[in-house]
């Protein structure tokens, strides 16, 4: 029934391959070769917003004294290598920005949902490659703006991530003028990069399954996978015609958020909030997907309640276009209507805690290998329910009037954002490694960057809960200008000091990654036993990823079926003799 | 989408029934609806929101000649439906003649809407606002009929709604052009008409917004 699985490349058949060399590793339409462009991007992207958060961190620990190495930078952004204030709120604005635009979005959907996708429901590629290439192509320009930023008069955009009007459209407050019209341009090019991907991975899933891929066969990842693309296909136009409104406000005199021209600043608030909560979601579900198909294959056993899990991850994005209102309880907005955005954010605690149970569920009495995946996995768990412990709390109108833009909500970001999201990309990772570049990664160094990471990443982020019960504002320049904030300095050196760390911390995976690309041991087929079909192909898969399309005869989740000789049993495994006698 | 290709499809489970192409611009659309949500709401809340009195559409804009505009892209969905009418038959003949009229009302709807923006312009309405020293400021904002600032922001939602439809019908135009192109060559001949269901698909989308845009900017 379905026609043209691969427009262009017509007759792909696995290990059947010709195309000249920059059509298969540069202008490649091969979704495995654009999952792992995504991969080295984001991961360049994630180091360049862990430098800018490194620059900020000494500027909170040791305000006034010249950055380590800061005389590279140019007086307008440090003279003598000391962090000017305008430089400063460039540094909190791109790094928001590069971390959740260029970083982890592209980690979680752009790699993975491109490189599992086809291969976990058995099709060849995508459903639209060539669209899929400019869905890479585009980030490349979108990134490019983003930083030149940078290097225009005025400097980078400095309205902060969420870029709130009347600060982002004008450069009365900022000073800044060409770096927010760049800012806006680089966020539109992103947007039109994720409207291709979510196209494709939606028309992929829902119509190229392999035969037995039911929907209810689908491993977690993919419907996670699926629903994150459903909610950036609907989310991300919001943003792009508001920031389409703000780049008009800036060149072409438009008041669509200027008070002094009856344009309302609130209604970048909600427009903005109105993408960036269902975005919460894009960054955590992809997260949630990855983490439940590592902990059923660590612990052995079959996901626990996989259906309520399915109906979880819905019920998360459904209710996350419903919330967004919670950012703004400090925007002045009617109680009653505060309220109801209180009980709907509430809400979202059931089929979270649904997940968080069915996880921990599918963890009891298994037989867990504590694989390095696993670890970051558990990672995930752990430190996913502090994150969102926290989160009830910003929840609750009348705590959130306290709390509100203080480094409380900081710490929650990053313990959803780093301890969720980073976490499960890591585990993600190590786990498709061997699949991605056929060879292993080290196991040791696997295991020391795990732990350092996890030491240091609560060491970073948990006191950060205590200084914002302090008083301490978020996006703050110089915390020793406030007397009050005066006693908690010592908190603010061990955090940055514990940054430092967590940043040196990241050194093993950088090592491990490269050394295993060209020196790791060739990968087996199916290194963890796993029963998705992505394991069932080579290492890495050819061209066309199945010689001959697979049957799919169960779900992913068969692990230590009573009567079977091995403790695992592949999706595309015709049914064992036992169960053919009745 | 212009250019639907059918090679061999691999045998996959049952998708919704729909082609992978006509899914995927369903989808796109969808992804379309909520970015003109988003202009729309903009335009709601600015002007039911607003503390001025909005400006009576009729004083600023030229409300018969945009009526004969929206005829004519509503003849073109009409059009529209012929050709695809016609491919289903395997009516060359037919779906070129269909198309090429299809192409022509998208681009006469464009050309009125440019002519439309440059006396507009000329008249004194810009994005920003009305012009100082302009006609319209003088039959409208010097006589107190109408505030400079409802008029600013008349100005920003006017030209960006307009404008972003106006965009997707030229976009439209540029694919039908190649989809005519195609249907010349004879690419849509024994039952393959994909690439004419989809852009048809985009053109009845656009027609769509455009009767919600002119209901809400040019008569109410």
């Amino acid at each position: 029934m379905t026609a043209a699985a691969a427009p262009h490349d017509a007759g792909l058949h696995a290990g059947h391959d010709d195309r000249p060399w920059l059509r298969r590793y540069v202008f490649s339409t091969d979704h495995k070769t654009i999952g792992i462009q995504f991969l080295f991007l984001s991961l360049t992207f994630l180091l360049l917003g862990g430098l800018m958060a490194m620059v900020i961190r000494w500027q909170l620990g040791f305000p006034g004294t010249p950055v380590p190495g800061g005389s590279v930078l140019p007086d307008a952004m440090a003279p003598g290598g000391v962090i000017r204030p305008s430089f400063y709120n460039a540094l909190v604005t791109m790094h928001g920005t590069f971390m959740i635009f260029f970083a982890v979005m592209p980690l979680l959907t752009g790699v993975f949902a491109n490189y599992l996708i086809p291969l976990k429901i058995g099709a060849p590629d995508m459903a639209f490659p060539r669209l899929n290439m400019w869905s890479f192509w585009l980030m490349i320009p979108a990134g490019t703006l983003a930083l030149a930023g940078f290097f225009v008069e005025g400097g980078s955009a400095a309205s902060g991530w969420t870029a709130y009007a009347p600060l982002s459209n004008s450069p009365l407050y900022t000073g800044v003028s060409a770096g927010q019209i760049l800012w806006c341009l680089a966020i539109i090019i992103f947007g039109a990069s994720s409207l291709l991907g979510s196209v494709n991975y939606i028309a992929t899933v829902v119509n190229l399954r392999a035969p037995g891929m039911t929907w209810m066969r689908l491993p977690l990842s993919v419907w996670a996978l699926f629903i994150t693309a459903i909610l950036a296909l609907l989310a991300v136009p919001i943003l792009a015609g508001a920031i389409i409104m703000l780049l008009f406000d800036q060149v072409l005199g438009t008041h669509f958020y200027l008070p002094t021209g009856g344009g309302q600043p609130l209604l970048w608030q909600h427009l903005f909030w109105f993408f960036g909560h269902p975005e919460v979601y894009i960054l955590i579900l992809p997260a949630m997907g990855i983490v439940s198909d590592v902990i059923a294959n660590g612990s052995r056993k079959p996901i626990f309640g996989y259906t309520s899990m399915v109906f979880a991850i819905g019920g998360i994005a459904g209710l996350g276009f419903m919330v967004w209102g919670h950012h703004m309880f400090v925007s002045g907005m009617n109680p009653t209507l505060g309220t109801s955005f209180m009980a709907s954010t509430m809400l979202i605690a059931v089929p979270t805690s649904i997940k968080v149970f069915n996880w921990l569920g599918t963890m009891w009495r298994g037989n867990i290998h504590f694989h390095v995946p696993m670890l970051n996995a558990i990672g995930f768990l752990s430190m996913f329910v502090i994150g969102g412990l926290s989160g009830i709390f910003m929840a609750a109108t009348p705590v959130d009037m306290y709390i509100h833009d203080t480094y409380f909500i900081v710490a929650h970001i990053h313990y959803v954002l780093f301890g969720g999201s980073l976490f499960a990309a890591f585990a993600g990772i190590y786990y498709w490694f061997p699949k991605m570049f056929g060879r292993e990664m080290h196991d040791g160094l696997g295991r020391w960057h795990f732990g350092l990471t996890f030491v240091f990443y609560n060491l970073t982020f948990f006191p950060m809960h205590l200084l914002g019960l302090g008083g301490h504002m978020r996006r703050l320049y110089d915390p020793t200008q406030y007397p009050f904030l005066a006693p908690m300095q010592p908190i603010n050196v061990f955090v940055s000091v514990s940054a430092f760390l967590l940043m040196a911390a990241q050194l093993p995976f950088v090592v491990n990654f490269f050394w295993s690309l060209f020196r790791g041991p060739k990968a087996p087929l199916n290194p963890w036993r796993d029963n998705s079909l992505e394991w069932t192909v080579p290492s890495p898969p050819p061209h066309g990823n199945f010689v001959e399309t697979p049957t799919v005869y169960r779900g992913p989740y068969e692990y230590s079926v009573p009567g079977e000789l091995e403790d695992f049993l592949p999706q595309d495994r015709p049914a064992p003799a036992r169960q053919e006698a009745h | 989408m212009a250019h639907a290709v059918q090679p061999a499809a691999p045998p996959a489970e049952e998708g919704i029934g729909v082609y992978t192409q006509k899914l995927g611009m369903w989808v796109f659309l969808a992804s379309e609806v909520m970015f003109f949500t988003a202009l729309i709401g903009t335009y709601i809340i600015l002007r039911w929101g607003s503390a001025e009195s909005w400006p009576v559409p009729q004083d600023i804009l030229n409300i018969p000649l945009t009526a004969f505009n929206t005829f004519v892209l509503i003849c073109s969905s009409v059009s529209m439906v012929k050709a695809y009418a016609a491919a289903t038959h395997d009516d060359q003949k037919g779906l070129r003649l269909w198309l090429v009229l299809t192409v022509l009302a998208g681009a006469t709807f464009v050309g009125v809407q440019l002519l439309e923006y440059r006396h507009l312009i000329h008249e004194g309405l810009l994005p920003s606002g009305i012009r100082d020293g302009s006609a319209l400021a003088a039959r409208l904002v010097d006589s107190g009929k109408l505030s400079a600032t409802a008029a600013g922001l008349f100005g920003s939602a006017f030209f960006t709604m307009t404008g972003f439809h106006g965009f997707h019908v030229t976009c439209g135009v540029i694919c039908m052009t190649f989809v005519t192109i195609k249907a010349f060559r004879g690419g849509y001949s024994g039952g393959r008409f994909h690439g004419v269901e989809v852009i048809g698909l985009y053109w009845h989308f656009v027609d769509l917004v455009w009767i919600i845009l002119f209901t809400i900017v040019y008569l109410i």
